[in-house]
């Protein structure tokens, strides 16, 4: 690794900034449920996925955020998008197959995957 | 690879590792394994927060919740809960002293909201290991700015432009120290970091060192750049071995990514740094003594002018600035200095880290711009005097400065007003005392310390320094006698004016102020024979009181007979016998015994 220029340094902080991005706040958050029925459910192959798919798409700036049971036990893996500004959605059940198009549609697009939808919390700003 | 979806930062510095951080990490490691989650979870070794008193310390982000005291035995629950659930381990949070209220966020707690990390923005939130984690967080883009887009004379003015002034003690203009060096002809020059840090009490640049090593090279280069020098040498006391490793460590991760050695950045500029281990006497933190020390003599200072810039290392003239001022550097160079102009008062640029320690509840490193109040400081980051007792007096600047009294804890802290309160920046340790410290005792303990770190080359300093601290001893045991006052005042004013260096200048400095400010307190000693305070043992009796019953529980622990009395009647001590070790008032069972 020899830096001769602005350029060399540059590419260097951004790489490093990928790695520790999750040290900062994110205001875009994706949120699993982690309680026993979560887990019991599958929650840590949903997680998993969660954090495949963000890798692949380069998605530094999301928070990944863990919950408890929210006693919705029956819907789990419950999975949550929240978009700065735009209601918090809650999904579920959530497969690891159906990560990729949660992701694609509403957190990057922010089109909603109405067919998943298991509630919606309206933003209160 | 999967995206690390959260980050342990466990504080490895000096004084979490010494309450057993390196086992708590450990046992994450084995944990998360154990587990499954290590390809999801990064742990990362940091820099000392500052925060010592509540380690080891563990911040885990995305949510920024920050643990204290976490030992080997809570990893498992942190794990289950917070890696695994998402739920906070409310027992482990931060609870503020004032409120008794549990803090989960980092940024939320009263020691660290008041503060503006500017300095110490790194320590704590990268591993100081990895020099891509620095430049991730802008690290070397100072130095590039410098190097590829300016001339050494326009780096000179800028710093100037900046009025930053050294925080190693002195406050000298850092640009007017650079201009100097640059001026003086020669090829050969050298830069120096002061890292010997001799005031007692004082740790920022240790935290610094250990917490973002890079950022003292990067200041350095940009420092080597501006005034033509090539080679540099970091002075660092050997007592700081952690700092001394991760300055190896990232010297040479410099040098790999062509940071520093030749031709950086592609420039005919090259700069090579050295680190040498002082052994730790005061004095060689004076900078001609940390000279000779570095070429192998005595660490003894020599009268200046000639000053450094002209006539400093083998004779070369050379630059040499504190820890903390060179840590401030790279940022001025990544934000300008206008940006940088911003904080601070008008004659005190900037910020400073101080050093908070004594009978204060919140102990550690206090990052605050010049000009913020000493109340601020040590109500609202500090939280206040222990067990709810009240302030008397701050000594500040250690052994070279003085002490601030209640009356003025609202004076701006810069250098100026501080000088004016009798007192000095100094380093920035804060010793903090509550209505139970005696101040002659104090500037007993600070004149001991200098006396015996006096090197002995003047006059002044090695018999001035000594007579003093006799005096002080003979008035705190009772044997001061009229006309001691003034004598003090005047072998001050002579050690001041005659002594060689700063570290005699300055040694009767404790003495003048608690002289100025507690003047009652030393004429109590001397006249009444009494220690106001009641800590001096030479003027503490024990007596009892009407309280008493009679039960003879103090008669039986007495070890020398002194306590007399009838069964059920009240007793009395005997002070010619009476050594003072207060063990029947220890014993009562009625308060009934009382110091005075
Ligand atoms: C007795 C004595 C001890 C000193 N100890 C230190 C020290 O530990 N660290 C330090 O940076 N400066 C210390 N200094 C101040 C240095 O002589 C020098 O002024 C300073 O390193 C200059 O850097 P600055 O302009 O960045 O403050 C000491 C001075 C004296 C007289
Ligand atoms: S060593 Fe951990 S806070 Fe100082």
């Amino acid at each position: 690794m020899a830096i001769k220029s602005l350029e060399d340094l540059r590419k260097i902080k951004n790489e490093s900034q990928l790695q520790t991005k999750a040290r900062k706040n994110n205001d875009t958050q994706v949120i699993v449920g982690m309680g026993t029925c979560g887990i019991a459910a599958g929650a840590r192959e949903v997680m998993a996925a969660v954090l495949e798919e963000l890798s692949k798409r380069g998605l530094n700036n999301v928070a990944v955020l863990q919950t408890g049971c929210i006693g919705m036990c029956q819907k789990e893996p419950l999975l949550d998008i929240v978009r700065p500004g735009e209601d918090r959605v809650t999904y579920g059940p959530v497969y690891p197959a159906d990560v990729p198009r949660i992701i694609a549609d509403h957190l990057v697009n922010g089109i909603i995957v109405e067919d998943l939808v298991v509630a919606k919390i309206p933003n209160k700003e | 690879m999967a995206l690390v979806r959260a980050h342990i930062l466990i504080c490895t510095g000096t004084g979490c590792t010494a309450s057993g951080a390196k086992d708590v990490l450990a046992k994450f490691e084995q944990e998360l394994k154990a587990k499954k989650l290590w390809d999801e979870v990064s742990v990362v070794e940091t820099g000392c927060h500052g925060f010592c008193e509540a380690g080891p310390l563990v911040i885990i982000y995305p949510e920024g919740t920050f643990y204290t005291r976490v030992k080997v035995e809570d990893v498992a629950e942190i794990v289950d809960e917070h890696i695994l659930k998402g739920r906070v381990v409310s027992r482990l949070l931060f609870k503020e002293p004032m409120t008794s209220q549990k803090v989960p966020n980092y940024s939320d707690i009263a020691f660290y909201k008041k503060q503006h990390r500017l300095v110490l923005g790194n320590c704590g939130h990268i591993n100081p290991d990895s020099i891509e984690e620095y430049i991730g967080a802008e690290g070397y883009e100072g130095l590039a700015k410098a190097v590829l887009t300016m001339t050494p004379e326009q780096v000179v003015e800028e710093m100037k432009k900046t009025g930053l002034r050294g925080r190693g003690g002195g406050g000298f203009p850092t640009g007017m120290k650079w201009m100097f060096c640059a001026k003086s002809p020669g090829p050969k020059k050298y830069v120096i970091c002061n890292a010997d840090e001799g005031d007692p009490g004082a740790f920022m640049d240790r935290s610094l060192l250990e917490g973002d090593p890079h950022a003292i090279l990067e200041g350095m280069a940009i420092c080597a750049y501006a005034i033509g020098a090539d080679e540099g040498y970091i002075y660092c006391r050997a007592e700081y071995p952690l700092a001394i490793k991760r300055l190896k460590q990232a010297i040479t991760q410099a040098e790999e990514a062509g940071l520093l050695g030749k031709n950086i950045f592609g420039k005919d500029f090259s700069f090579t740094l050295h680190i040498k281990e002082g052994a730790g006497a005061f004095v060689c933190g004076e900078e001609t003594a940390l000279m000779a020390s570095i070429e192998g003599g005595r660490g003894m200072p020599r009268p200046r002018p000639p000053f450094p810039a002209v006539k400093g290392l083998w004779d070369k003239p050379t630059n040499i600035n504190n820890v903390e001022t060179f840590a401030n550097v790279p940022y001025i160079f990544r934000v300008g200095a206008e940006e940088y102009a911003k904080l601070g008062t008008e004659k005190s640029k900037g910020t400073k880290v101080f050093a908070l320690t004594g009978k204060i509840n919140n102990t550690g490193l206090a990052e605050v711009p010049m000009g913020i109040s000493m109340r601020e400081i040590i109500f609202d980051i500090g939280g206040g005097i222990m067990d709810g007792k009240k302030f008397k007096a701050v000594q500040i600047g250690g052994p070279s400065g003085g002490c601030i009294p209640e009356q003025l804890l609202d004076t701006p802290v810069d250098y100026d007003s501080l000088i004016a309160a009798g007192a000095m920046m100094g380093s920035g340790g804060l010793v903090v005392m509550d209505e139970g410290t005696c101040m002659v005792d104090v500037a007993k303990f600070f004149l001991n310390f200098t006396q015996s770190e006096s090197c002995g080359k003047c006059t002044p300093c090695r018999e001035g320094t000594k007579r003093m601290l006799e005096m002080l001893i003979d008035i705190t045991e009772g044997r001061g006698k009229e006309g001691d006052i003034e004598k003090l005042e005047r072998l001050a004013k002579s050690i001041k004016a005659g002594a060689l260096c700063a570290l005699g200048q300055t040694a009767p400095n404790p003495v003048l102020s608690t002289l100025r400010y507690f003047r009652d307190e030393y004429e109590a000693h001397i006249y009444e024979k009494r220690c106001p305070a009641n800590v001096c043992t030479a003027f503490i009796g024990y007596k009892i009181t009407d309280k008493c019953v009679g039960c003879g529980l103090c008669k039986t622990v007495c070890p020398v007979d002194a306590i007399s009395g009838e069964p059920k009647g009240k007793h009395t001590i005997d002070p010619e016998k009476c050594i003072k070790c207060g063990a029947c008032m220890v014993k009562c069972p009625f308060k009934a015994i009382i110091r005075g």
